[in-house]
This record gives structure tokens, C-alpha cells and sequence, in this order.
């Protein structure tokens, strides 16, 4: 039971399509214990302040990715977060930045999904696998050159990070291209060709201007940043060589 | 972003005006890439020497008069400071633009990598001044 | 949100920009304390250190023509691409105007070099 004696402000910005022109702050009184995160602050207001509002949440443990918002201007996970870092002061919470806010701290995520759809996030085969072959097998170290970028959630922080991707709706983005990375690095797939045109075009990997703020916010330490960079080179090499290498064919 | 007016939804997009006073990360980027403006200045002004060194010795002498300027050296003054600040950022940048470098089998971590880097640039520097120093002074 | 599939030509100018930033960063900070600093002021080194005839010797050289070359052509490449996209992220138009100058004037820095060295070396 939380002590009703300690309280912080919690300043949410608020969005009803059906009746706001423009979002606009509001601000809960709400009780607070050591323990709380930000996101029990947001259900604490839902199930005893206001019960219209409205965010995303799911495993409460920093694992499935649903509940990233901009916390004091800064991208991070609600359940990761702790009200007591801010206080005695007040904690501003808003719909993570560079998406549409559809309403309250919900974000349409339409277009993350089709980039994501769209680089082929799964094994691509040299030639068919029957059960008869058995497993892949993958050594340890062939298993660390993709495993930090595996630890992806999806939890969309990184493109409120990137002001590149602000400026640049179309452009792919930190954690497509970490993902896309991490199948280009798995020894089972041999689809880094296929996955290239995205990374080459004109929104690809080219409108990364190295700001590194993606990677300070990931809650997984996958490091998208490190992705992006090296796939610019990935892509330069692919740029002059087209013209000296035969295409097709696998790795 | 379209969606059917009959749905009711009215998804709102907020400006990126001013996007980088927000965050003092986005203002330190700013700054850093900024670096460039020197960058580019320190070469228009050995440009301008070069030419000079071609229109012969008099022409030269009165380059390297106006490099003796206040003006000159309050200028090559703020120069240093930010391209020292270029090398600076550079090489703690440059970590995340490398795929991951191997050293008896252990990854090199990013500070590893930094340091290497300025060392490389604290050695070459040294390098330089010895050689005008020791063949020129 | 149709992506714009088109390859683009950055790699070209993105390399340029590297390799630029690289120098700039290895030997960027003496150059400056040299010829700006050090020389004019006798400070550490003579004041005749960048004689006419000292110089001229080095820019001869093919050495010498080479880092002189590299230095004030690589330095306008990596600046002209990096203030290119600081006035993107200042939410300035980047058109036409914009490439003209960030891209055109390296290359006309890059010909005038050209220029100068070949006419230092043969005339």
C-alpha cells in the first residue's frame, strides 16, 4: 500500500482525437513508494485518477518492449524507469518521439512494422534443409558475432532517438538495421544480398549522421548504432565492387 | 500517416523544430559536427598559401606576414581548440563504426579503441613537429 | 511508408568525408599549432621554419605534394559533406543551392590545388 503521504506530479501528455485539437499536458497527484516505476505511476492513474487514459504495457520487466515513452524528454522504458529519480519534482511523460501519436502515450507503429516486414527478419537458407541433416551447428564464436543484436525487443526507443529519423520518417532506422545485421551475420543465412538494395538506397544506411543517441538508450545494449556504421562501409564495399564482382549467388 | 475519417482517428505529429535544444546530447552533436566549420576554414587558409607559394617568393613572404597578424593567431587559436575537439569526438566515435576487432581471441573494447586512436594521432603530431623542428629550425 | 529504393551515391562522398575526418583528426591539431600558432610567433619553432625555400623544396618533393594535396583536399571534402548534413539537422532546405555549395566548393578547392601544385612543380 503506497504512503499516501509521499506524492510526486506526474505531467502526461494528453491526446483524445475526439476532442483535443492538439495534445496537451495534465498533470495526477500521484502516491509513491521507493519501489514504483513510472509505468505503476501510469496504471496507478488509471485505475484510481482517470481511467481514460491510455498506454501500452505488458510484461512490466523490461522484456517484450510495448511500454517505451519519452520520460523527462528522454527515451525509456515506463517499467524501467523509477519515480523516485525524480524526486521531489515532478516527471514529465510523453508518447515516444518521431511517431503520430494516436492517442495519449500510444504511437503509431504501422511503419516500423512494414520496414521491419520488409528486411526479411528470418533465416535465409543456402539451399533447402531436410530433418533428415539434422541441425545447423554454430560455434560459440560464430554465435557472438550476432548475438547482441539478437537481444533486440522492438521497443521503437531508438527511433525516438534518432533525430534522423525524425527528420526522415522514410529512412529504415537503428533497430531495423540492427536486426537486419543480425540475420546478415548468422552463419546459418545467406540472405545478405537480398537484404542489401535496402541498405544502398537512399533510405538506407546513408542517413545515419553518427549521433550514437540510439545506442545510449537501448535497454539491451544491442548497440544499433554499431550497425548502422558498419553496414555503411558494408554498403561502399557493395557500391565499387558491384562493378568488379559477378552478381548472384550466395556468401 | 492516412487513415479513414470515419474511423475517428486523428493521429498527430509533432514538429522537429529545434529538435536538438531538447537534449544536451543532440546539442554536444551539434557541436562536434560544427568542428567542421574550422576544418574547412584552416584548409581555405593553406589553400590560399599554396597559391601564394606559387606566385613565387614575394608573394609567400606576405602570406606568412598575415599569418603573424593578431587577427591570424586569435583565429588559429579557436581553430586548434576545435579541431582538437574534432579528434576528440572522432575517435570516441570511431569504436561504433567498427565491426568488432578480435586480440587474442577477446574483443578490443571501445575504449581500447579510442585510445589507440589518439595515441596514433599524439604520435603522428609528435612526428611532425620533430620534422620541422630538427630540419627546418 | 514506400521506402525510396533508389541506390544512392552517398558511399562516394561518405569516403571522401572519412577519410577527410581521419586526417583532420590524426594531424589536424599540429598543422594548425604550426603554421598558425608556433611559426608566426617564433614559439618552439623559428620563425623561418616555413621559408620560401624551405616550403617550396617540400612541395616539389612527391612526398611533400602528396600531404600538402591530401590535406587541403581531403580537409574540404570532409567539412563540405559534414556542414551538408549540419544544415539538414538545422531543418534548412538541402536542395540544389545547398549542394552546390557544400559539394562544388571542394571540388573547385580540389582543382585549384591541382592547379597550383602542378604549376609549382613544372613552372
Amino acid at each position: 500500500m503506497p504512503n499516501t503521504e509521499n506524492t510526486i506530479m506526474m505531467d502526461v501528455l494528453r491526446y483524445r482525437p475526439e476532442q483535443d485539437a492538439k495534445p496537451v499536458l495534465q498533470t495526477y497527484r500521484v502516491p509513491f513508494s521507493e519501489d514504483m516505476s513510472v509505468l505503476q505511476g501510469l496504471q496507478y492513474i488509471k485505475d484510481f485518477l482517470d481511467g481514460t487514459l491510455s498506454f501500452r504495457w505488458s510484461c512490466r520487466m523490461a522484456i517484450c518492449g510495448s511500454c517505451g515513452m519519452m520520460i523527462d524528454g528522454k527515451p525509456a522504458l515506463a517499467c524501467k524507469t523509477f519515480l523516485r529519480d525524480f524526486v521531489p519534482g515532478r516527471v514529465r511523460v510523453e508518447a515516444l518521439a518521431h511517431f503520430p501519436i494516436e492517442r495519449d502515450l500510444v504511437i503509431v507503429m504501422d511503419d516500423f512494422i512494414g520496414k521491419l516486414e520488409s528486411i526479411k527478419p528470418y533465416i535465409i537458407e543456402k539451399q533447402p534443409r531436410p530433418l533428415t541433416q539434422g541441425e545447423y551447428l554454430q560455434t560459440p564464436s560464430e554465435r557472438d558475432l550476432y548475438e547482441q543484436f539478437s537481444s533486440c525487443i522492438n521497443c521503437m526507443l531508438c527511433y525516438a532517438a534518432c533525430p534522423q529519423y525524425g527528420l526522415n520518417p522514410k529512412f529504415l532506422g537503428p533497430g531495423i538495421i540492427a536486426l537486419l545485421h543480425r540475420y546478415n551475420l548468422d552463419s546459418r543465412d545467406c540472405g545478405e544480398e537480398q537484404r542489401m538494395p535496402l541498405v544502398n538506397s537512399e533510405d538506407g544506411v546513408f542517413n545515419c549522421t553518427a549521433v550514437g543517441y540510439c545506442s545510449e538508450v537501448c535497454p539491451k545494449l544491442v548497440d544499433p548504432a554499431n550497425a548502422v556504421n558498419v553496414n555503411k562501409a558494408n554498403s561502399a564495399k557493395d557500391y565499387f565492387l558491384r562493378f568488379v564482382t559477378p552478381r548472384g549467388g550466395g556468401k | 500517416m492516412t487513415v479513414p475519417v470515419s474511423s475517428g482517428r486523428r493521429p498527430y505529429t509533432r514538429s522537429m523544430q529545434g529538435w536538438w535544444r531538447r537534449n544536451t546530447f543532440y546539442i554536444e552533436y551539434m557541436i562536434h559536427e560544427g568542428t567542421a566549420v574550422f576544418v574547412a576554414a584552416y584548409a581555405l587558409v593553406l589553400l590560399v598559401g599554396l597559391v601564394r607559394l606559387s606566385q613565387g617568393q614575394a608573394a609567400w613572404d606576405a602570406w606568412l606576414q598575415a599569418l603573424r597578424s593578431p587577427l591570424s593567431i586569435v583565429f588559429h587559436v579557436i581553430t586548434l581548440v576545435a579541431i582538437s575537439y574534432h579528434t576528440w569526438t572522432w575517435f570516441h566515435i570511431m569504436p561504433r563504426t567498427l565491426p568488432p576487432i578480435l586480440i587474442k581471441g577477446k574483443r578490443m573494447s571501445a575504449a581500447a579503441i579510442t585510445r589507440s586512436g589518439l595515441a596514433a594521432s599524439a604520435i603522428l603530431s609528435i612526428i611532425l613537429f620533430v620534422l620541422v623542428w630538427g630540419l627546418w629550425t | 511508408m514506400k521506402i525510396n529504393m533508389q541506390r544512392s551515391n552517398a558511399p562516394v562522398f561518405w569516403l571522401l568525408f572519412g577519410a577527410g575526418g581521419m586526417l583532420s583528426a590524426l594531424v589536424g591539431p599540429m598543422l594548425v599549432f604550426i603554421t598558425g600558432i608556433a611559426v608566426p610567433l617564433g614559439l618552439l619553432l623559428s620563425k623561418d621554419s616555413l621559408s620560401y625555400p624551405h616550403v617550396l623544396a617540400f612541395t616539389h618533393s612527391w612526398i611533400g605534394a602528396a600531404f600538402l594535396f591530401a590535406v587541403v583536399v581531403l580537409f574540404f571534402w570532409h567539412a563540405g559533406h559534414r556542414i551538408f548534413h549540419s544544415l539538414h539537422d538545422l531543418g534548412i532546405h538541402t536542395g540544389v543551392v545547398a549542394k552546390l555549395f557544400c559539394y562544388g566548393l571542394p571540388l573547385i578547392a580540389t582543382l585549384i590545388t591541382v592547379y597550383a601544385l602542378v604549376s609549382i612543380k613544372y613552372f
